[in-house]
């Protein structure tokens, strides 16, 4: 009908280093990480300028910032531990975004396996550590899957939608392992609201375990591996398994996949179902790996975290794992910020993160792209600090 | 009149106009062809004032000007019609007219002397509407018509036409053209982009031709003939008629029987999700029947959104059975509540949708990945336990085969969908669904946006088709297409099949008539009857 000959209609010319069929969102190279690169780097400045406005010095402070967060062992240790959730719940919103899904559910879904997993944890206590570990990393999955595939199920069978139903979902999950935690399984006379805890056999080891001349007092644990085999996982499920090519489709364009005999529904809640498993599994570094029980509040917002995280990350395994590292030496860094800077304190950290949202987005607004990411992630309900 | 001079245009790394020169004489229609990408709408963009130049300048009247914007081009005479139309839906023609350039004060919108101008218009180039109308209830036609007036109504004397043929019946294109000569014959001068080579010999008094942003021909129309349009359009010798050796059917291979769409809430895609095909009142299926055999081209004809793409959505498995009644069968088997559209797919369903961005492509997905759309999840593109795994050197090959086979450009199968040209994209389409390879090929408006070599090859492969055995059921709203295509032909209109005519007998105002449901009252009878036939049953 029309001609085409604007721009757009350009074929654009061939990238440079032709990647093998089919490639991933990385194969665009430079690209790719260039612009998430630009706005870490502008938050830097940003923040810079927040420390001068305040009257510290920011080479100090940044110093003081990346020294802490990338000193061995305790820095590398504990910024690899703060990495590890934020790697799980990166993934997590990732899967979802591709299928054209937004899960703000994750926190619910990571509330509800770890209250999973403390109980599986506490309940068979008894068992060997080579049945019990298992077990309760099913558990930590299992429930995580089920509790994110239930605002899945009202989308493709009602049309309810995801946003609101994951967000109402939080709330229940929440409320829920509380709520089971005071009055079933509370240890007694415990002042805070803690179960009682896991048998040992449901240890996951921490590294110091392993590791000679690294402490065992850092809670870095090997659900940080896990961590890192679940984004090959997941970037094999989408991108080499029909499964995933089905979820592609659907998260690109529904009417396409339908035509190509693809049950979209079927597909969303297959999504939001290893989202949520992927969420869950932030479980098995928590309880498993770090409190050895189920303690009330103690997720600091990894779910939503886990937003930025993908969103910084470009929805792709890569990203996240990269995102979710500069996210983990930001917590571990800003805690020293703290502490030894004369005014600054960690809410640099937020209005790093803040910026770094804002340009991302912003970015994604600008290429017309994008499928209206979310902006101003920034109001992560429990963590401390966060101020309005 | 309007005269370009070596104007050059480029965005980005591609030349889009490359020293385009070409000289509009006062009071004549005057056509501008090429293919997609050629660089005609540029151009005339360009003379518009929508894009600036290069290089080059725009002469009006044999002064130089500088446009820096469409007003700039109004207050020099200078109208369009683009091809989507510029209307507020909810406002009445007139006030559609005057919008933005309303006459009386500030304070005191004086509507009664715009209509009156308005009508006197009308009476001038014989433009009838009715000014009171609000446009969302005007036809396709009329709404050619406002914007028409609008154009005049801003005293433009070039009016530039972007393809307004492309979305009329051919009645409406006769009338059109019965206002442009009349334009003409008031001192207007007509600019009419198209590349339809009939019109072109039809209408137009010079015509220029565009290839690659180059203008490659300035011809008298008289003095010039489609074929060597043609070739100077493609640059080499383009077959314009479609030959074909007659059609030997055989076995019935689909047989569609009473189907027609159910629910006050219109029409259920599957899913759920995104829905297939809105359901608004006019848009529905009401008692089709009719089978196609093996070896021939059903042809379906009919002014857009008279139920086709419901009609071809439904026999593809993209329509909640819930919303269909009738029957649909394959080969005798029952496709309609057995068969979704993977299972149809399984049984040489193949199907090149009318929509081929949201329906036939994941335009972000590469060619390689669009190449196994609706096959993806069964060798040989998939692999190991259950077939879980994507095959992805098979995959490679299946699309490099596809690629070369129906010369998609630029042939590389980890470009984005979204990279190519609608063309292109068609091909690719066309290659996917022929590999199947299919018993039935459903396919609607193939050569929609696709350039006259495209065309011609899209033709000889749906012909390959059907000559092989195939059975082609093929919609499409290019008039001259389906004729010259369809061993059969059925016109559709408001749901139903209005009637069945010979494509080589039957007369363009016949098949016109049938379409805007002016056939004889025969038909639609016939089609009640039978209506109530399948409710006996």
């Amino acid at each position: 009908m029309s001609d085409n000959e604007g721009p757009a209609a350009a074929p654009p010319p061939p990238p440079s280093s032709p990647p093998p069929p089919p490639r991933s969102r990385l194969a665009g190279g430079w690209r790719a990480v260039a612009s998430p690169l630009a706005a870490v780097l502008a938050a830097f400045v940003v923040g810079g300028i927040v420390v001068v406005a305040i009257g510290d010095d920011p080479i100090e402070t940044y110093k003081l910032l990346l020294g802490s967060a990338l000193s061995w062992p305790d820095g590398i240790g504990y910024t690899l531990f703060y990495a590890t959730p934020l790697i799980f719940t990166g993934l997590a919103v990732a899967v979802a975004f591709r299928c054209g899904l937004f899960n703000i559910g994750a926190e619910g879904q990571l509330y509800i396996a770890a209250f999973a997993t403390a109980w599986t944890g506490i309940t068979f206590a008894g068992l060997s550590p080579w049945l019990l570990a298992p077990l309760a990393c099913l558990a930590a999955v299992g429930s995580g899957a089920a509790w994110g595939a239930l605002p899945g199920v009202l989308k493709a069978r009602f049309g309810a939608h995801e946003v609101i139903t994951t967000i109402m979902l939080n709330f229940v999950a929440v409320a829920m392992a509380s709520y089971l935690t005071q009055y079933h399984f509370r240890k007694e006379g415990d002042p805070i609201l803690e179960t009682v805890p896991i048998g040992a056999g449901a240890h996951v080891a921490r590294l110091g375990h392993f590791l000679p001349g690294f402490p065992e007092r850092i809670p870095l644990n090997l659900s940080f591996f896990a961590a890192l085999a679940a984004c090959v996982l997941v970037y094999a499920f989408l991108w080499r398994t029909r499964w995933g090519y089905e979820i592609r489709a659907t998260g690109e364009s529904p009417l396409a996949a339908q035509y190509g005999g693809i049950s979209t529904g079927r597909q969303i809640v297959l999504a939001m179902a290893v989202s949520g498993g992927l969420a869950g599994m932030v479980a098995i570094n928590e309880v498993m790996g770090y409190r050895y029980r189920y303690y009330d509040g103690f997720s600091t917002g990894y779910g939503f975290t886990g937003i930025a995280v993908a969103l910084l990350g470009r929805n792709h395994p890569v990203g996240v794992v990269l995102s979710a590292l500069l996210f983990g030496v930001l917590l571990r860094g800003g805690l020293f910020v703290e502490i030894f800077t004369e005014h600054v304190s960690k809410d640099l950290v937020l209005v790093l993160e803040a910026v770094i949202i804002l340009f991302v987005a912003a970015e994604a607004l600008f290429r017309g792209g994008g499928l209206g990411l979310p902006r101003g992630q920034k109001a992560r309900p429990g963590t401390p600090g966060t101020t309005l | 009149m309007l005269e370009l001079r070596n104007v050059t245009k480029r965005f980005g790394a591609v030349l889009a106009n490359d020293r385009v020169s070409l000289a509009v004489a006062p009071g004549t229609i005057h056509a501008i062809v090429g293919e997609n990408g050629a660089g005609k709408s540029t151009a005339m963009r360009i003379a518009y004032g929508f894009y600036t130049p290069d290089q080059g300048e725009i002469v009006v009247e044999g002064k130089p000007v500088r446009m820096a914007s469409p007003q700039d081009a109004i207050r020099l005479g200078i109208g369009m019609v683009h091809q989507h139309f510029m209307l507020v839906e909810t406002m009445t023609a007139a006030e559609n007219i005057v919008l933005g350039a309303e006459p009386g004060s500030a304070l005191a919108f004086d509507l009664a002397g715009a209509e009156a101008r308005i009508a006197e218009l009308s009476r001038e180039f014989s433009l009838a509407i009715d000014p009171a109308a609000p446009v969302e209830r005007l036809s396709v036609g009329q709404r050619q018509r406002v914007e028409l007036l609008k154009a005049l109504y801003r005293r433009a004397r070039v009016l530039i036409l972007d393809e307004p043929t492309a979305v009329l019946t051919p009645q409406e294109v006769e009338g059109l053209f019965a206002i442009l000569r009349r334009m003409r014959g008031q001192g207007k001068t007509v600019v009419i982009i198209t590349h339809k080579l009939s019109e072109v010999m039809a209408i137009s008094d010079r015509v220029t031709v565009m290839r690659d942003g180059r203008v490659v021909g300035n011809l008298e129309t008289r003095a010039t003939s489609a074929a060597e349009l043609a070739r100077l359009i493609v640059g080499r010798d383009v077959l314009l008629r479609v030959v074909k050796a007659p059609a030997r059917p055989g076995a019935t291979v689909l047989a569609v029987r009473g189907l027609r769409t159910v629910g006050v809430e219109g029409v259920e895609g599957v899913g759920g999700v995104g829905g297939g095909a809105g359901g608004d009142g006019a848009r529905r299926l009401d008692g089709v029947s009719f089978t196609v055999r093996a070896g021939e081209i059903v042809g379906i004809a009919g002014v857009e959104g008279n139920g086709q793409t419901e009609l071809i959505e439904a026999l593809a498995g993209l329509i909640e059975p819930a919303s269909l009644a009738g029957e649909i069968e394959l080969e005798g088997k029952d496709l309609l509540r057995a068969r979704g559209a993977r299972g149809r797919r399984e049984m040489g369903i193949a199907h090149v949708p009318e929509d081929r961005q949201r329906r036939g492509l994941v335009l972000a997905f590469d060619l390689a990945e669009n190449s196994i759309l609706g096959v993806h999840y069964r060798p040989p593109v998939t692999a190991g336990p259950g077939a879980v795994w994507l095959d992805r050197a098979a995959i490679g090959r299946r699309a490099r085969q596809i690629i070369a086979e129906y010369d998609v450009r630029p042939p590389d199968p980890s470009l984005a969908a979204r990279a190519l040209s609608g063309g292109n994209q068609q091909k690719l389409i066309m290659g996917r669904e022929m590999t199947l390879p299919p018993r039935l090929l459903l396919v609607a408006q193939p050569t929609r946006g696709v350039d006259i070599g495209g065309i011609e090859f899209i033709h000889r492969r749906l012909l390959a088709l059907r000559d092989a055995g195939g059975a082609v059921l093929l919609v499409s709203a290019e008039l001259e297409e389906v004729t010259a295509l369809a061993d059969r032909l059925l016109v559709m209109h408001q749901g139903r099949i209005a009637g069945e005519v010979d494509p080589a007998r039957a007369s363009q105002e016949e098949i016109g008539l049938l379409m805007t449901g002016g056939g004889g009252r025969a038909a639609p009878a016939a089609e009640s009857g039978q209506r109530q036939e399948e409710a006996g049953q």
